[in-house]
């Protein structure tokens, strides 16, 4: 227990709030590297997720390649990438490794919400006289989109977990905490950096928490009513 | 087929230390002698390549000496090997005296080999202790480009008071809270810098970073290969800010007396020189330790017809 105490105590040193690095900063900087590959992950995954699910090929493909993709060490692919571009550019090379941890997840959530339309209604939406474009984006992507956030949701927690590493090649972020904790053995820092990870996953996961409440609804009939009487007016 | 014997004979070794790990095994090796000097001595190693090659030649030279050896390589973090030597599962592991000090005492002044070397005795818990320590160091240097260096006639620390630009040093997390980080360099020389954490430990990713300008000077140790490259300067540290690092053989205390009268010997033929060609058989040739070991070992003397 003195162990959390003390981290508590790192937490709230002035330090940590003032000087050229705050804990703050480093949070900014952790939750910058998270969004911006959530929203790659989001760009390259969906469309693919969609496209697997609406059509129902490719579906073993895409997906062995993308659990592939996860099986990689993440910290050896960090280096050889950073390597790669130069450490000048050490923010892509991260990007794209975070990318590769958060495709995976999105990209079920995709593909299932759209696969999991029941037929019936995708049916009935092609008797309507509705082009595979309007079934896909009316029908099948409204309806699938509870599972979506789903996808979305866990690999932002993936991916916020895994920004530690960003610290290795020079981009600062939280991991900061943990790797200097541990060479220093200053165990308060090691666990203060981690407890804020923890705060910073919680928070997210509450958002997409909420973001799922929304889904639901747009899902379950609320949403798409709003936007057929916006198609009336 | 020698391997797998080996590794065979460590994860034994390794289960029967689980079993009885801790102060109960300590107490009866004082009155069972029998355990002291028969039973196969434990070398250890960092998890760090050049480290793995000096413990392999501690084992092979003891093993020469016809002293039977278990090999327990690659032991990552300094808590954990220090506790498996207190704990007596490991005899031997290849130290570097500053690193091993600022462990015990975070806040030691000393600088020197000789200071280092001087205060560790006292610094070390009970029932560890070291041998005579090798000439040859591991030690953190700062190193900025050759360009760099000779465009603004920087060779030394003490220079960069009058360089006019912004310095950004890179090294690992926690340079910037060691002693010879930013704040050193601030105290010492005169010099305010930005800190940029790579985590490497000097390795690839410090080096590119020093070459593309993303930092102006970075920490490698001083036996990594490429620094004869041609590419980098090191930059002298003329106020001795920069931490000792010799080679030396931390052992449990038991056994001390036994390991000296082989290692003595081999400490002494290691200078910093001959640690940077070990390590550039491995970096550049991609030879694997006991080969390396092996042949240094012959190449000195220290085994064979000599002894």
């Amino acid at each position: 227990m003195t162990l959390f105490a003390e981290a508590w105590a790192w937490l709230t040193a002035p330090e940590q709030w003032s000087g050229r690095a705050t804990l703050l900063d480093r949070v900014g900087e952790h939750l910058q590297y998270t969004l911006v590959a959530l929203l790659v992950s989001a760009l390259v995954a969906v469309p693919i997720g969609y496209l697997v699910g609406h059509t129902g090929r490719g579906r073993q493909l895409t997906v062995a390649l993308a659990g592939a993709g996860r099986a990689l060490p993440s910290l050896g692919l960090l280096t050889v990438l950073t390597l790669l571009v130069g450490i000048g550019e050490a923010d892509r090379a991260a990007t794209v490794v975070f990318v590769v941890l958060g495709v995976p997840s999105v990209l079920a959530g995709a593909y299932a919400g759209v696969e999991n339309v029941d037929g019936a209604v995708t049916d009935s939406a092609r008797a309507m006289g509705m082009t595979p474009w309007q079934v896909l984006l009316r029908v099948e992507a409204p309806l699938g989109l509870p599972l979506l956030v789903g996808g979305l949701r866990s690999a932002a927690l993936q991916i916020v977990a895994t920004a530690v590493l960003a610290a290795y090649v020079g981009l600062g972020g939280l991991g900061i905490y943990i790797l200097r904790g541990i060479s220093l053995r200053r165990y308060d820092e090691m666990l203060g950096g981690a407890i804020a990870i923890v705060a910073l996953a919680i928070v997210l996961d509450a958002v997409f928490a909420l973001l799922g409440y929304f889904a639901v609804r747009v899902a379950s009939g609320q949403g798409r009513l709003s936007t057929s009487t916006e198609g009336h007016r | 087929m020698k391997t797998s014997r080996v590794a065979l004979l460590a994860t034994a070794v390794l289960t029967l230390a689980a079993c009885g790990s801790g102060d109960p095994l300590a107490e009866p090796t004082e009155e069972g002698t029998s355990s002291g000097t028969g039973s196969a001595v434990v070398v250890g190693s960092q998890a760090y390549y050049s480290n793995e090659i000096i413990a392999e030649i501690y084992a092979q030279a003891l093993e020469d000496a016809g002293i039977d050896v278990t090999r327990q390589f690659q032991i990552g973090q300094r808590d954990v090997y220090l506790q498996a030597l207190e704990g007596g599962e490991v005899d031997i592991i290849p130290e570097y005296t500053g690193n091993l000090l600022q462990f015990y005492v975070p806040d030691t002044e000393a600088r020197s080999s000789e200071d280092v070397a001087a205060a560790l005795p006292d610094a070390l818990p009970e029932g560890l202790t070291i041998l005579e320590y090798a000439e040859g160091q591991d030690a953190d240097s700062y190193n900025v480009t050759t360009e760099f260096s000779e465009e603004n006639g920087i060779t030394s620390l003490a220079d960069l008071a009058g360089y006019d630009g912004e310095i950004v040093v890179g090294g690992n997390a926690e340079l910037e809270s060691r002693p010879y980080g930013p704040d050193g360099l601030q105290e010492l020389y005169g010099v305010d810098v930005d800190f940029l954490a790579i985590g490497d430990s000097g390795g690839p990713l410090t080096k590119d970073a020093i070459r593309d300008g993303t930092i102006t000077m970075g920490d490698i140790y001083t036996a990594d290969p490429d620094l004869a490259s041609g590419d980098f300067v090191t930059l002298e540290d003329p106020e001795s800010m920069i931490l000792a690092q010799n080679v030396v053989p931390l052992v449990t205390a038991d056994r001390a007396e036994e390991l000296a009268a082989v290692l003595d010997e081999v400490s002494a033929a290691l200078t910093t020189e001959e640690l940077i060609a070990l390590n550039a058989r491995s970096v550049n040739e991609q030879l694997d330790p006991a080969t390396i070991a092996t042949e240094w070992l012959t190449e000195q003397g220290l085994v064979g017809g000599g002894s």
